[in-house]
C-alpha cells in the first residue's frame, strides 16, 4: 500500500488534490484539534516534509466497530487519513492482499521500519488455554501481537476492548481476554477507549502523531488528554437541567419530552470521560443523550460489570445478593439502629432490676 | 451567705461547702479532670455539623429530589445541594487537618483517636473488659479519664480512618469537576489508579457514608449510655472540656 518514503504532500498531490484543498484540510484539522492559529501552517509544513508513518492495524477479539467508526470520519475524511496521512501497510479487514501475501507484509515492515511504525490494535488477546481462543494466521493472536509490538514505535489501543477489555473481558471472562497494556508493558500505549471510539477522535489521534511525530499528551490512564480530559456530564447540553434539579423520572414522561437531565435514568455521563458531548457522532449530528437515551459509559473501564445501564448506582454482587450501595448501607444502618435499640432496652431492664435489688437489700 | 464558705484542710475553700442553696441543702463536690481542650471541642462540633450536612446533601446528590417546575434558568436546586456538599466537605477537611495538627500540640488525650496501642497487652485486656461490660457480663464499669480502650478503637476506625477515606475519595470525585489540571486532581487523582472507573469510587463513597451513619448511631448511643451507666460525664465534657466522676 505505497512506500513509506514518500511525503504526505506528494501523495496528496498525486491523488489530484489541489494545494488549496490541502490547506483547507490543514486548517480544519488544526481547528478540530483545538490548536492555535499558527498550527495550520505547521501541519502543512509537516505534511510537506515528513515521510508518512507506516501503520500496522491488527484485529484481536473484537467486533470491528472501531474500524466501522474510523471509516466514517468526516474531519479529516478517512480517505485522507488512510491514503494520504499514514501508510496503512497492513489491515487484514480492509487490505487487498490476503493469506501468505498479507502475512509477509508484517515481517517486511518489522525489518524495514524497525522502531518506526505505529501498531494500531483493535480488540484484545485472550490469554486462556495458551491464547487459542483467537487464532490469527494459524497462530494465537497474542503471539502475533507480542511479535509486532517488539519493534513498534508506539501502540494505539483502539476502543474499549484494547483499552480495558470490554464485553469479552466482562465477568466471568472465560477466555481471559486481556487489555493491551497488561500484555505489552515496555512500549508507549495510547488508549483510545469507546465502544467504538468517535471517528474524529480516532483520526484526530492519527493526525496528531503523523503531524508532530510524537504521541499526544496522555492522562493518568493513558488516554489522550485533548479528547478524554472531561466527562460527558461536564459539557452536556442538558447540564442546566441537572443543576436546576430537573430530571426525567420515567421514560416518556413530560420531563423526557422536555429534554431534562437523564441522571435518574442511570445516565453514566457523570462518570464517563469522552468527547461525545462536544465532538458528537456522525459528523456532529447527534450523540446518545441528544437522542434521549442516557450515556452507558462505553469508554470506561469494565462498563459491562457496573450493573444496569439504567441504574444510577452500581449493584454490588460481593454480598451474594444484587443490591446497590445505598440499599446495602440502609440495611446495615438499620441493623445497627436495631442493635442499639435492643442494647438500650436490655440496659434499661438490667438497671431497673439492679435498682430493685438495691431497694430490696436496703429495706 | 459568706459564712457558708469554710476553708478546707488545705487552706482552699471546700467546694462541697461553697455551693449551697437558701434552704441549706449542701451540694456534692466531685472529682473533675480537664480532658478536652478547646480546639478539640471546636473540631468535634464543627466536624459533627459538617458530617451531618454532608450525609444529607450527599444522599440527595445520589438520589435527587423530585423534579422542580419552571425554566432551568429559574432553578438551581442541585446546584445549591452540591455547593453545600462541597463546602461542608472542605470545612470537614480543614478541621480534620486542624485536629491532626492539634494532636501534636495538645495534651495526650488529643492524640488518643489517632492510634491504637496494639503492642500493649494491657490495652487488649481492657478492651476485652469493655466488650464484657457491653455484653452485660460485667457488673461494674471502669472509669477512664479519656476514651476507654474500646472507645479508642472505635474512634480510630469509625472516625479517623472512615473520615480520612471519605475526604480522600471525596476530593478525588470533586477533582473530576475541577479538571485534571486542578490541585485536587494532582493530590487525589491517584484514587483513579486504584479504581479506574469513577463509578466505583462513587460506590465506595456511598458505602463510606453508610459506615459513618452506623458509626454516628453507635457513637451517640454509647455517649448517652456511658453518661448514665458509667457514672461519669461524657456529653457535657465535649462542651466544657471537663470530665466529672460521680462516685
Amino acid at each position: 500500500m505505497g512506500t513509506a518514503t514518500e511525503t504526505f504532500y506528494s501523495v496528496i498531490r498525486r491523488q489530484g488534490i489541489t494545494r488549496r484543498s490541502f490547506h483547507k484540510f490543514c486548517s480544519l484539522t488544526a481547528t478540530s484539534l483545538g490548536l492555535g492559529p499558527l498550527a495550520a501552517s505547521r501541519i502543512a509544513n509537516a505534511l510537506e516534509t515528513k515521510p508518512r508513518v507506516p501503520v500496522i492495524w491488527m484485529h484481536g477479539l473484537e467486533c470491528t466497530c472501531c474500524s466501522e467508526s474510523f471509516i466514517r470520519s468526516a474531519h479529516p475524511l478517512v480517505k485522507d487519513a488512510v491514503l494520504s496521512m499514514i501508510s496503512l501497510d497492513y489491515d487484514d479487514t480492509i487490505m487487498a492482499a490476503a493469506g501468505h501475501q498479507a502475512e509477509a507484509i508484517l515481517e517486511e515492515t518489522r525489518a524495514k521500519h524497525k522502531g518506526q511504525y505505529i501498531l494500531a490494535v483493535e480488540g484484545n488477546p485472550p490469554l486462556n488455554e495458551g491464547g487459542m481462543f483467537c487464532i490469527d494466521g494459524g497462530k494465537p493472536f497474542v503471539e502475533k501481537l507480542k511479535m509486532m509490538a517488539e519493534d513498534a514505535m508506539a501502540i494505539i489501543a483502539w476502543g474499549a476492548c484494547a483499552s480495558w477489555g470490554c464485553v469479552q473481558a466482562a465477568k466471568p471472562n472465560p477466555t481471559q481476554a486481556t487489555p493491551i497494556d497488561k500484555v505489552i508493558t515496555n512500549k508507549p500505549i495510547i488508549k483510545v477507549p469507546g465502544c467504538p471510539p468517535i471517528a474524529e477522535v480516532m483520526t484526530g489521534v492519527v493526525t496528531f502523531i503523523t503531524t508532530f511525530g510524537k504521541l499526544p499528551e496522555l492522562d493518568r490512564q493513558g488516554r489522550p488528554k485533548m479528547f478524554y480530559s472531561q466527562r460527558i456530564h461536564d459539557k452536556c447540553y442538558r447540564r442546566p437541567h441537572f443543576d436546576a434539579g430537573q430530571f426525567v423520572e420515567e421514560w416518556d414522561d413530560e420531563a423526557a419530552r422536555k429534554g431534562y437531565c437523564l441522571y435518574k435514568m442511570g445516565c453514566k455521563g457523570p462518570t464517563t470521560y469522552n468527547a461525545c458531548s462536544t465532538v458528537r457522532w456522525n459528523g456532529g449530528v447527534s450523540f446518545p443523550i441528544q437522542s434521549g437515551h442516557g450515556c452507558i459509559g462505553c469508554s470506561e473501564d469494565g462498563f459491562w460489570d457496573k450493573g444496569s445501564f439504567y441504574d444510577r448506582l452500581t449493584t454490588i454482587k460481593q454480598f451474594g445478593i444484587e443490591k446497590n450501595a445505598d440499599q446495602i448501607g440502609m440495611a446495615a444502618a438499620g441493623a445497627v439502629g436495631a442493635a442499639v435499640a435492643a442494647h438500650a432496652a436490655v440496659t434499661a431492664v438490667k438497671r431497673l432490676a439492679s435498682k430493685r435489688e438495691d431497694v430490696d437489700h436496703n429495706s | 451567705m459568706m459564712d457558708a464558705i469554710a476553708p478546707g484542710s488545705d487552706g482552699r475553700p471546700d467546694l462541697a461547702v461553697i455551693a449551697a442553696d437558701a434552704s441549706g441543702e449542701r451540694a456534692v463536690g466531685r472529682p473533675t479532670v480537664y480532658v478536652y481542650e478547646a480546639p478539640v471541642r471546636i473540631c468535634h462540633w464543627v466536624n459533627a455539623f459538617a458530617i451531618l450536612v454532608l450525609m444529607v446533601t450527599g444522599y440527595l446528590i445520589g438520589a435527587p429530589l423530585p423534579t422542580v417546575a419552571g425554566e432551568a434558568s429559574d432553578n438551581f436546586v442541585m446546584g445549591y445541594i452540591r455547593f453545600a456538599h462541597f463546602a461542608a466537605g472542605q470545612v470537614l477537611a480543614v478541621f480534620f487537618l486542624t485536629r491532626i495538627l492539634w494532636a501534636f500540640v495538645g495534651n495526650h488525650h488529643s492524640r488518643q483517636i489517632f492510634y491504637i496501642p496494639v503492642h500493649r497487652k494491657r490495652f487488649w485486656k481492657e478492651v476485652l473488659h469493655e466488650i464484657r461490660w457491653y455484653a452485660f457480663l460485667e457488673r461494674e464499669p471502669k472509669m477512664y479519664v479519656g476514651h476507654n480502650p474500646l472507645a479508642q478503637t472505635a474512634m480510630f476506625t469509625g472516625f479517623t480512618l472512615f473520615v480520612a477515606f471519605m475526604i480522600v475519595t471525596g476530593f478525588a470525585l470533586y477533582s473530576e469537576g475541577q479538571g485534571i489540571d486542578s490541585w485536587q486532581h494532582k493530590l487525589f487523582g491517584w484514587v483513579f489508579a486504584i479504581w479506574p472507573n469513577s463509578q466505583d469510587v462513587h460506590t465506595w463513597h456511598h458505602l463510606g457514608m453508610w459506615a459513618l451513619v452506623a458509626f454516628v448511631m453507635v457513637h451517640i448511643y454509647a455517649a448517652i449510655r456511658e453518661d448514665i451507666m458509667s457514672r461519669q460525664s461524657i456529653i457535657s465534657s465535649m462542651i466544657s472540656g471537663e470530665r466529672q466522676f460521680r462516685d
